[in-house]
């Protein structure tokens, strides 16, 4: 144990509110950068009916791609469409798929990763063979062969993702289970002659959160980009549904009118930086060693 | 041998230089970090001659680790080395280029670490990391680094060292990586070995082995070394010099046998009290002396002397900063009561100030009870491994072996034995953390040891358990308050609210915590603090038998002292029954009534601890007693100690017959083909050896 450690462990913490506040914003300068933008893309898809200028699905061919404007910010699409408006409605259904997806894969996840940490046996190793053939495919395409096979629709895709997006957290959880459940304390508490139940809500699930929630926000904007891909494939949303993925499809062709590709791009490009920095920042904060610097 | 020390002697003195080999002064290494500057090694001088031993002692957070680290400047930011010099063979270190500092490194000064199992590449065979030492400093081609590094295997005392020098890291034990760190720090035969903590983390048969290699070597090589420990025994036993850090300070300097002898500083005189002695036991008198309070802080040092807070011997002058004064020639202490040259008086007419008469002590004595509070017959314990292939062979752990023990109501047994012996595996198969594979466990009649949770449940409250490390054995996210009031509300013990908080507040009291800490997290608290509210849990349920999986081994030996004092009150104060697992022999001989040594999961010897020091049965007991450094340089001296060789044979394919036989000098055919029968010889001493004290 060096001087340092025990300096941060029993050292009263006193230091100015300022100076705190500026180190903390040091620190965490990305992650809360990272959470503005989550917060500004939420802000928009909440408030999108009163941002929007245009109904994304008005089509009115006589102005067609038409170049970004004072009447069209960011120009108009092949149909003449609001290329700023469908921006602004698409946020909606990126956000919520990611979050939906993620949070639904997470909960399933660490239940089957819970069940095969406690059962030790057949059971596990049914489980855990399933995660097994689930990452014998590359994701988007196993995604792909499953939404495909249920048909189009935002719904069938993000069945289709669950299915792939789950054993990630199956596989984490039962590893932190199974590390928690040798610790001491868990030990003491066997002792102790808890239940089984108490143990695992009231002392294992409490330590083994923190990693999860690092995945699951790290993992969000993963799942926006995935279904981004899918739609973009023609998979994700059924047409005139303002859709990023579908919209940057709809301009892969059109190299002279780069607006029409280049803004839904950009916003899925911000919006997946902005998960990861916070879920870097998140990692970095539950992480007593990191915190520590 | 020849070939080994085929010295390049210029090394060990390069031209015209005189003197010490190492010249610190005015050392002082901070950490800047965000709650204040940490004065870690806070003006430190000393010297080391050439081929000279010395050693460095103190507590967790003394400054004795960042000292030496400092010596070969290791410290990374945000560490610096803010002021003072370290010549070494007249040379700067502070003042170094990387490049010279990296020439320096591994030739001139070589350093051996703590933790065996981390400190080489997982990833290299043992080969490459020998000979790159002797490479990057430019004197051998390959092939002669490559056969000086076998030769030098043979010298740590590796066998078949050919064979070695082809195997990854993780085929070695400890205490053979160990060996490897230490051939590696001599490749370049560096005129300084600095080693900290390095037996530490080994067993007291494989340490009493590197302690006498480093001695050995000294001796042959002439290099000097600075041994850092926190043991006076291990430092006893190497060292012809030491120095007491405290608080960033050197406390006290002089010849290792008179500072252990005739302490002339406070805290020196506490560490050495502290301490039990193997060879050293007062029947009746368990109670050890303790300093009160923590360390000071780092960031803030109080203006006088760092140690007069807890401090038995303060006077008013201590309010200033003493200074490091020369009491009789090669003698220094820092301390205003001893400046006159006078000593300080021994424990036993200051402190240690029994807290029951005399007469209540005879009764935690031995006594005989006739139903034992715990019998465990034939108990076995098999882990399966995995199997290598779908059709291999399935391998086992044999960790316990078929073990008989009583235990009393009312007594201390300690177990011990080393690391791999299965002491740990036997308790929580007792506290049925695990099943047993076969046996059966009666605790006060009732047999458990097939029993599911739920028919256990209600035993629970009288069986308790305490751990090892207090870091991992409270949960992070839970309150004392919290973690004491679970047990008492699950078995609805205290109805909730003021009641519980009631009898957390009591818990507290007893084991001497403040009644504020119940609000607190386990990380604000020091390694001893948690072990008392490790204990203050085990007790919320009123247990009448607690066991203690080395309760004490993680911590200093002043907090130590105060843990085995406070468990010594428990037990007058309840009744307690303790089984107590520890690899400290000093410490078991100081607690217990009686002793059980474990070797290879089966039981080698059961007596009186009075009976299995003095008059040891089994060869394997004799050895474990041989092994324990004794912190007085004058019995030290004139000790044999026994050479046990080798290391404890695997125990998934355990020696047939005696397990022991492997090892033993006495082994004959007999001891290969029958297993000996654990067999009483004298009234309560019972061995399990085909010769019992023949040895």
């Amino acid at each position: 144990m060096t001087a340092a450690d025990i300096a941060s462990r029993e050292a009263p913490r006193i230091a100015p509110p300022a100076s705190k506040l500026r180190r903390w914003m040091r620190r965490y300068a990305l992650a809360s950068l990272g959470a503005s933008i989550i917060v500004f893309w939420m802000l928009v898809a909440l408030f999108a009916p009163l941002i929007a200028r245009y109904a994304p699905d008005i089509v009115d061919v006589t102005i067609r791609l038409k170049p970004p404007s004072w009447q069209h910010w960011l120009g108009t699409d092949a149909l003449g469409r609001d290329v700023f408006s469908r921006l602004i409605y698409g946020s909606q259904i990126s956000l919520f798929t990611g979050f939906v997806v993620v949070i639904l894969a997470a909960v399933f996840g660490t239940l089957m990763g819970g069940i095969a940490a406690y059962s030790r046996g057949k059971l596990e190793e049914v489980i855990m063979r399933i995660t097994d053939l689930v990452f014998c495919f590359p994701p988007i395409i196993l995604a792909l062969a499953i939404a495909a096979a249920l048909g189009i629709g935002a719904t069938n895709t993000i069945i289709a993702m669950l299915i792939v997006w789950w054993p990630k957290f199956a596989r984490l959880a039962r590893s932190l289970i199974i590390v928690q459940r040798s610790q001491e304390y868990v030990e003491a508490a066997m002792v102790l002659g808890l239940s089984p139940a108490r143990i695992l809500v009231r002392h294992i699930i409490p330590n083994s959160v923190g990693p999860l929630i690092v995945l699951v926000t790290l993992d969000i904007g993963n799942a926006i980009i995935t279904f981004a891909g899918l739609s973009f494939l023609g998979l994700g949303v059924i047409p005139p549904t303002p859709e990023w993925g579908s919209m940057v499809g709809e301009g892969r062709e059109l190299i002279e009118q780069w607006w029409v590709a280049a803004f839904p791009g950009l916003a899925i490009l911000t919006i997946v930086v902005g998960f990861n920095f916070m879920g870097d920042g998140i990692r970095d904060w539950l992480d007593p060693k990191s915190r520590r610097r | 041998m020849d070939d080994v020390t085929r010295a390049t002697e210029h090394k060990s003195n390069p031209a015209g230089h005189t003197g010490p080999v190492m010249d610190v002064r005015d050392l002082r290494t901070q950490f800047f970090t965000d709650e204040g500057v940490v004065r870690a090694v806070d003006g430190v001088s000393f010297q080391v001659g050439t081929g000279e031993t010395l050693g460095i002692v103190g507590e967790s957070g003394s400054g004795k680790t960042v000292a030496a680290l400092s010596l070969m400047r290791l410290l990374d930011e945000p560490a610096r080395i803010a002021s003072g010099q370290i010549l070494f063979q007249g040379r700067d270190i502070v003042k170094m280029t990387p490049d010279e500092l990296r020439a320096l490194r591994g030739a001139g000064i070589a350093m051996v670490f703590q933790d065996p199992m981390t400190s080489l590449n997982p990833v290299l065979k043992i080969a490459r990391q020998l000979a790159e030492t002797m490479l990057v400093h430019g004197m051998l081609n390959e092939q002669q680094a490559l056969e000086r590094s076998v030769s030098l295997l043979g010298r740590m005392g590796i066998t078949a060292p050919q064979r070695a020098i082809d195997s990854y890291p993780h085929q070695f034990s400890g205490g053979m990586r160990q060996r490897v760190m230490l051939a590696m720090g001599f490749s370049n035969e560096p005129a300084l070995l600095i080693a900290d903590e390095p037996t530490t983390a080994l067993d007291v048969t494989i340490q009493a082995q590197i302690l006498d290699l480093l001695a050995e070597l000294n001796r042959d090589f002439g290099t000097a070394i600075v041994l850092i420990s926190h043991d006076l025994g291990v430092i006893a036993s190497v060292c012809s010099r030491v120095i007491v850090m405290y608080g960033g300070e050197v406390v006290e300097e002089g010849p290792t046998q008179k500072i252990l002898s005739d302490p002339r500083h406070p805290y020196t005189w506490a560490l050495i009290n502290a301490v039990p002695r193997i060879d050293r036991h007062v029947p009746g008198e368990k109670r050890l002396v303790t300093i009160d309070g923590t360390p000071p802080d780092p960031i803030n040092f109080p203006a006088g002397c760092r140690f007069a807070a807890r401090c038995p011997f303060k006077i008013e002058r201590c309010t200033q900063h003493p200074d490091l004064v020369e009491l009789m020639p090669g003698r220094k202490s820092r301390c205003w009561v001893t400046q006159d040259g006078k000593p300080l008086p021994p424990p036993a007419t200051r402190l240690a100030a029994p807290i029951l008469p005399a007469e209540a002590k005879v009764s935690a004595a031995p006594k005989s009870v006739p139903a034992p509070m715990l019998q465990l017959r034939g108990v076995v314990k098999h882990f399966p491994l995995p199997k290598d292939t779908f059709f291999g062979k399935q391998r086992v752990v044999h960790a316990v072996d078929g073990v008989d023990l009583d235990v009393a109501k009312g007594e201390t047994v300690g177990l011990v034995g080393e690391s791999g012996c299965g002491k740990s595996t036997l308790a929580r198969v007792i506290a049925r953390i695990h099943t047993p594979t076969a046996g059966s466990i009666k605790f006060d009649g009732h047999e458990i040891a097939e029993a599911s949770q739920s028919e256990i449940r209600p035993l629970r409250r009288r069986m308790q358990m305490v751990f090892q490390d207090p870091y991992a054995s409270l949960n992070p996210r839970m309150t004392v308050s919290q973690i004491l009031s679970e047990p008492l509300r699950f078995h609805d013990m205290t109805p909730a609210g003021a009641a519980t908080m009631a009898r957390v507040h009591e818990l507290l009291d007893v084991v001497g915590l403040s009644r504020k800490a119940a609000d607190r997290y386990p990380h604000e608290f020091s390694g001893g603090q948690r072990q008392r509210i490790s204990i203050a849990r085990a007790l919320s349920v009123k247990p009448d038998f607690i066991i203690g999986d080395e309760p004490i081994s993680a911590l200093d030996v002043n907090i130590q002292a105060q843990i085995i004092n406070l468990m010594i009150d428990l037990q007058e104060k309840f009744g307690l029954t303790y089984l107590i697992i520890a690899h400290d022999l000093a410490v078991v001989r100081h607690i217990s009534d009686r002793i059980v040594v474990l070797y290879l999961g089966r039981i080698a010897e059961i007596a009186p601890a009075e009976a299995l020091f003095d008059a040891p049965l089994h060869p394997y007991t004799r050895y474990l007693i041989s092994a324990v450094p004794i912190p007085d340089a004058d019995v030290e001296r004139g000790r044999k100690r026994l050479p046990l060789t080798g290391e404890p044979p695997s125990t998934i394919d355990p020696p047939s017959g005696c397990r022991f036989r492997t090892r033993c000098p006495i082994a004959k055919s007999v001891c290969a083909e029958v297993v000996p029968p654990v067999v009483e010889h004298k009234p309560g001493h019972f061995a399990a050896c085909h010769f019992a004290g023949e040895f």
